[in-house]
């Protein structure tokens, strides 16, 4: 069967280049806020910019919560960008604290200020950073990072850091003033990235390729 | 060390991308999508496209210059130049853009800066200050590209922006536009020690080291260069290679 990469569409962020990067790649993409299309998905991608409590009321008031979480439920990969992938945990503390789709358990909590280098800490963090892997992983084989050079640099735009609570969740990460920072989680047929693949250049399509293979 | 962002700035009139000198006596350089997909597969980090006659006019004819390059570069880009409101900002995002940069408008009427910042984030916010030097220390903001003076004084108006919900500074010297006698550092030391939000530093790029002097003596976080770029003075490659051995801490990029 041919993939069928649905974004969903529910009026937060820049979806349009998140289309753009999979129609770049040749994948077969649409954008959709539909139930029952989102259900036909071969691979369904979460995007999101924003904060934490307008993406979930978004998506609280298209219906779609339920459905994002029964589709990932049935094994059909996910994978959420930035706010989306945020979206993943159970809770933020982002103004206050929001409730997530809860299919990754952690939080998402402040970011990181205490300077353990010499690197400035500015939030919003806005840069491109190099990915290594987390503590618990020796390795990216068979992941979303599959082919991924280490010394590759993504691009990062955000405020507050997803912390899952098992160490086997994260993927990688990056180091912004000695602190480790979130970079990619997993868990099962579901991933989450914190920086944004439609803007990293090829090393971005790339991932966005593996994440089409899985 | 900070990481510095290299970016190249493409100012555009009509259909043209152009190049001036302290902003003025225009030159046509190419189209503009060449330009930008050079720089994409070269190793940019980022584009900014100002669209420098829009003030002028009253709106942004960047619109399908954006649309059409953004389904073939992959790295953040800015867009300034006649953005008057939230709607004209989120318009330019739609098209593909990442961030909006303002200056006369925003001059009119500062809490254009708030209205952007709340509805999109301070992320997706490039204040750009042209700023000209009028005594030992002391800067008056211009705009409309250069071409009217406002009598503000630019450690005033950084407060101002920053307060407001300013996401980034791109800072222009109208002084050093277009001369390749490298950045006003004195200008650049100021912004840097008024305000916390990262500067782009623009205008006056001749040779690496000016590069170098930005960001290790004036404390730029990021540069943007413009002819140095268009007319091949330096490519992406040489100015990483230079960066590297100079110890300036840049993106890491594999190609």
């Amino acid at each position: 069967m041919d993939n069928k990469v649905v974004i969903i569409d529910y009026g937060i962020g820049n979806i349009l280049s998140v289309k753009q990067g999979f129609q770049k790649i040749d994948a077969n993409v649409i954008v959709s806020s539909n139930i029952k299309i989102i259900e036909t998905a071969t691979h369904i991608v979460l995007p999101g910019v924003g904060a934490y409590e307008n993406g979930m009321n978004a998506l609280n008031q298209l219906n779609l919560t339920d459905a994002v979480i029964k589709i990932a439920n049935k094994g059909v990969p996910l994978l959420g960008i930035c706010l989306g992938m945020q979206m993943l945990l159970d809770e933020s503390d982002e103004f206050g604290v929001t409730k997530g789709l809860g299919l990754i358990p952690g939080r998402v909590e402040n970011f990181p200020l205490s300077i353990l280098d010499h690197e400035p800490i500015k939030v919003p963090q806005i840069n491109w950073h190099e990915l290594v892997p987390s503590q618990s992983k020796n390795n990216w084989n068979n992941s979303l990072l599959k082919n991924h050079k280490q010394n590759d640099s993504v691009y990062f735009v955000h405020s507050f850091v997803a912390n899952p609570s098992d160490e086997k969740h994260k993927l990688a990460e990056y180091i912004c003033g000695g602190n480790r920072i979130t970079a990619v989680i997993e868990k099962d047929n579901i991933w989450g990235c914190q920086f944004h693949p439609e803007k990293s250049g090829a090393t971005g399509l790339n991932i966005l390729k593996n994440f089409t293979s899985l | 060390m900070k990481r510095v962002r290299l970016i190249a700035r493409l100012d555009i009139k009509g259909e043209n991308l152009i190049k001036g000198i302290h902003l003025e006596g225009l030159r046509v350089v190419g189209l503009p999508s060449d330009y930008a997909n050079k720089y994409y597969h070269q190793g940019a980090d980022e584009l900014i496209f100002m669209d420098t006659v829009a003030s002028l006019y009253g709106r942004n004819h960047l619109g399908d210059i954006i649309k059409s390059v953004a389904e073939d570069i992959f790295i953040p880009m800015t867009v300034g130049g006649g953005i008057r409101s939230v709607e004209n900002a989120i318009e330019i995002l739609r098209l593909g853009a990442d961030k909006v940069a303002v200056n006369t408008a925003a001059v009119m009427r500062p809490n254009l800066i708030s209205e952007i910042s709340n509805a999109l984030g301070s992320q997706a916010l490039v204040v750009s200050i042209e700023a000209k030097k009028i005594s030992s220390d002391k800067w008056e903001i211009y705009t409309d590209n250069g071409r009217e003076s406002t009598g503000i004084d630019l450690v005033d108006w950084l407060t101002e922006v920053e307060s407001l919900g300013a996401g980034e500074i791109l800072l222009t010297s109208v002084d050093k536009e277009g001369t390749r006698k490298g950045f006003d550092l004195e200008l650049i030391k100021t912004a840097s020690n008024t305000t916390s939000i990262p500067i782009i530093a623009s205008g006056g790029m001749g040779k690496y080291k000016d590069l170098q002097d930005a960001v290790n003596e004036a404390g730029a976080d990021a540069i943007a260069m413009a002819d140095i770029l268009h007319f091949n003075r330096l490519t992406f490659a040489s100015i990483r290679e230079q960066s590297i051995n100079s110890k300036i801490v840049i993106r890491k990029h594999c190609g």
